[in-house]
């Protein structure tokens, strides 16, 4: 849904996913516009699978100009791909194709904590996270609590990005929001219906900028628009608690 | 006990039954997720389901989800991986089956999600999302569609996800479940496998595309049982996925 909303507010020239649309309804209509209309501007497409995209990222994390895999022959999404080319195997196996790795400029990445430097904490839902992080220029990690670097130390394994990768740490509670945020926040699913119908005419798309982007000047404003009955009902407040790990050396 | 039942909770139970016990199963949502959860409460007790996200499960979610990064999967969760974690085991070879769906299939069972003009207009859809791996790279596929006949094509605009063709490494599309029966296209073909209660071959030829051969007399698609509906009703109470207000339901 992000996307389509950046896609339909103009901001967006060319977009490479596998992806875009809305977890509630299917299609994204301002995608739509953009892609069949030029409507509010004309965007170019990449169109890639969840793993050529993944493994795209996985190449400029690893510092290679590219990654094999045999996923999309046969099909569409690969043939005259500017990113995805077919090569041999040089081991003598059977074809392979060829994924350039995608490094982009900037990341913005939501977790649950991290401290002023940046070293983060993220547990749950990871998806190509960790990946886009390690890949971009920049990375900018949003997190709900900015926490004593102590509390990061006391559990390495759970620091999925150092902070020495990291450009800048905002503390943002609820800055994921209408998605969900382990163990602090629950997906608003409201909304994704709601910016689904909304944004079918572009009009409908400018009203709902207008409210939840153009006339809120920060994220406690947007919480507050939301409401507190909303804010109440989404914030975690009960736990489940991992186990206790033992680092004592 | 004879029940009352939804065309998509006889589907969800068409969709269980392609689960074998103990195999590894590339889940996805809607359909193929309560799919996957009967198929666990019945017969499959011992069955492994790996979502895109990265997470790995042994049993359902314990409430209702609307998406695979919804807290309630997180919860109990054998693991939490990354996307190219597990599409990396998919393309090892470690999973057995993997659901997914399109806005359109043809006899080779090639699915197309990307883009189509088969209205006239060009029309933009969201794209592979991990479709085009698990067709590429699952053990066999199970694909999940709306009959009508400009989704049942001679020929799709473009493959999104790849069904049969000669090169193929594995698998390849194995049953397609519809809203009106469920086909077999192991032999690179559609063969009719056996219609819905009250599906007569003249409905079915109609709503296809493309030629199609049906006996005159083809089994029924079995009903589900009292047990079966219990566990889809108790997984989506509300409906969501399986009431009659879905499309063709």
């Amino acid at each position: 849904m992000a996307f389509d909303q950046m896609i339909a507010a103009g901001t967006v020239a060319k977009v490479i996913a596998a992806w875009v649309g809305n977890v509630a309804g299917g299609s994204g209509y301002g995608f739509r516009r953009a892609y069949e209309q030029g409507q509010p501007r004309r965007i170019v497409m990449e169109d890639h699978s969840n793993f050529t995209v993944g493994l795209a990222l996985k190449a400029a994390a690893m510092g290679l100009p590219y990654l094999p895999t045999f996923s999309g022959l046969g099909g569409d999404i690969v043939r005259g791909h500017p990113r995805i080319r077919p090569i041999d195997d040089p081991f003598g196996g059977p074809d392979l194709l060829a994924v350039g790795a995608l490094r982009p400029d900037v990341a913005i990445i939501h977790v649950q904590r991290a401290d002023a430097q940046g070293n983060a904490h993220l547990w749950g839902n990871l998806g190509l996270t960790v990946e886009a992080a390690y890949a971009a220029r920049r990375t900018i990690v949003i997190c709900e609590e900015v926490v004593p670097e102590a509390v990061i130390r006391s559990d390495p394994n759970r620091t999925v990005i150092p902070g020495f990768l990291v450009s800048a740490v905002v503390e943002e509670p609820g800055g994921a929001l209408p998605s969900s945020v382990q163990g602090y926040w629950r997906r608003d699913f409201e909304p994704f219906l709601a910016y689904h119908r909304t944004s079918r005419t572009p009009e409908g798309f400018q009203a709902w900028l207008r409210e939840w982007v153009l006339d809120l000047p920060d994220r406690p404003a947007y919480l507050q628009h939301m409401g507190q009955a909303a804010v109440a009902r989404l914030r975690v407040s009960d736990r489940r608690l991992a186990a206790e790990a033992n680092f004592a050396p | 006990m004879t029940s009352r039942y939804t065309r998509r909770e006889l589907m969800v139970v068409a969709a269980a039954r392609e689960i074998r016990d103990r195999e590894v199963v590339f889940v996805g949502m809607r359909l193929p997720l309560l799919g996957f959860g009967l198929a666990k409460a019945t017969h499959a007790p011992d069955a492994v389901g790996l979502f895109e996200n990265g997470v790995i499960r042994d049993r359902p979610a314990e409430t209702f989800i609307y998406t695979m990064g919804d807290p309630p999967n997180i919860v109990g969760a054998v693991a939490c991986l990354g996307l190219v974690d597990v599409m990396s085991l998919l393309q090892q070879g470690r999973v057995d089956v993997g659901f997914i769906g399109g806005a359109e299939v043809d006899p080779l069972g090639n699915l197309n999600t990307t883009r189509t003009s088969s209205s006239g207009a060009l029309t933009r859809l969201p794209g592979s999302g991990g479709a085009g791996d698990i067709a590429s790279l699952a053990g066999r596929t199970v694909l999940i569609m709306e009959h009508e006949p400009r989704r049942f094509r001679e020929r799709v605009d473009y493959i999104t996800s790849p069904g049969h063709f000669p090169g193929r490494r594995r698998g390849g599309p194995a049953t397609l479940i519809t809203t009106l029966g469920v086909f077999d296209l192991s032999a690179g073909r559609v063969r009719v496998a056996s219609l819905h209660p009250g599906v007569t071959p003249e409905q079915v030829r109609e709503a296809t595309g493309f030629p199609i051969t049906i006996d005159d007399h083809p089994p029924a698609t079995a009903t589900p049982s009292a047990d079966e509906l219990a566990y889809i009703r108790h997984a989506d109470p509300e409906g969501f996925w399986t009431g009659d207000s879905m499309k063709s339901g």
